[in-house]
């Protein structure tokens, strides 16, 4: 009887435990509940961009007075920008490895890059965006105006949200103020990034290297 | 010694060496390359298909490889799996209905 008191409170103690540092490492599934929330969030997140990507599939053509996708995109500066993404990709996994291995130092470097390279990616759609509006696309100028602006618009917000969390991490790393599996929270963040990678992998074809 | 176990055993408990994943960067790299040619180089009724091929094959070896989908429980795929064909198979017939696979 004293046994099985004695397990129930370390029972309750592991669960407290649990809680308090967000594993999820106990859970029914024997799985962490962190983890297969970011991944139901990102399942999620295929229907929000499915949305905008479709919609802008349906109004590509239709630009009225404004001009035409063909005359504004600028196809070798938009392939530079989707490398350096790509290329964010193996630094956010590389990042993710020497989490694991528990080297904090490159950890952070690696982490930095990546949000350097986010950050470059960012100054490329701002500068793509500039030249567009100068070149007479505006927000309300066409649909294709429009669907454009949203599709990379809300593309371009979650690389900016992704950046802010990549040194969010970095600062909290170097404070010591993650209690639980820090290697967990870097691959969390890193199942975000890499997200937003694979959303503009489907981005450039279809946007930019299928013409309407 | 220990040190160098413990770091193949966690590379191999989550999938890949850092080199492997360099490896799967490079890969990503030629075919944005070959991508990137279609706009410069004609390649006919090829030009669709193979584009479209080339996203999904990037697609999946990020996915697979690094977010781990591959080595990790297949919970987590159905998850992100069902997401995906279902956002598929919702916009893809919302776009039918509007007549677009239609020339």
């Amino acid at each position: 009887m004293a046994d099985i008191a004695t397990h129930d409170i370390d029972h309750a103690t592991d669960n407290a435990t649990d809680h308090a540092t967000g594993h999820g490492h106990h859970s029914s599934t024997g799985l962490s509940n962190n983890k297969l929330a970011m991944w139901l969030f990102l399942g999620s997140e295929c229907l929000l961009f499915g949305g905008l990507i479709s919609t802008y599939m349906l109004y590509r053509g239709r630009v009225q007075n404004g001009p035409h996708p063909s005359q504004i995109y600028d196809i070798p500066f938009t392939s530079v920008s989707s490398f350096v993404l790509l290329m964010s990709s193996l630094t956010m996994v590389l990042a993710v490895s020497s989490a694991q291995r528990k080297d904090d130092t490159k950890t952070n470097l690696w982490l930095l890059i990546t949000a350097l390279l986010g950050a470059t990616f960012i100054g490329g759609q701002v500068y793509e965006f500039t030249a567009f509006y100068r070149e007479g696309l505006g927000f309300t100028t066409s649909l294709f105006g429009s669907s454009f602006y949203s599709l990379t618009g809300f593309h371009g917000v979650h690389v900016s949200i992704g950046v802010i969390m990549l040194l969010s991490l970095m600062g909290i790393i170097k404070k010591g103020k993650i209690t639980g599996d820090k290697a967990e929270v870097v691959e969390l963040i890193g199942l975000y990034w890499h997200f937003v990678d694979i959303v503009w992998i489907i981005i450039f074809t279809l946007v930019y290297l299928i013409p309407s | 010694m220990t040190t160098v176990t413990e770091t193949h055993e966690d590379a191999h408990e989550h999938g890949m060496s850092d080199a492997g994943y360099v490896k799967i960067a490079i890969i990503l790299a030629l075919i944005t390359g070959l991508e990137v040619s279609t706009y410069y180089v004609d390649f006919g009724p090829l030009f669709m298909p193979s584009l479209i091929i080339m996203m999904v094959v990037k697609f999946v070896m990020v996915v697979s490889y690094f977010m781990h989908l591959k080595f990790d429980s297949k919970i987590f795929s159905f998850l992100f799996y069902v997401g995906l064909g279902l956002a598929l198979f919702v916009y893809i017939t919302a776009l039918a209905t509007f007549k677009f696979f239609i020339a």
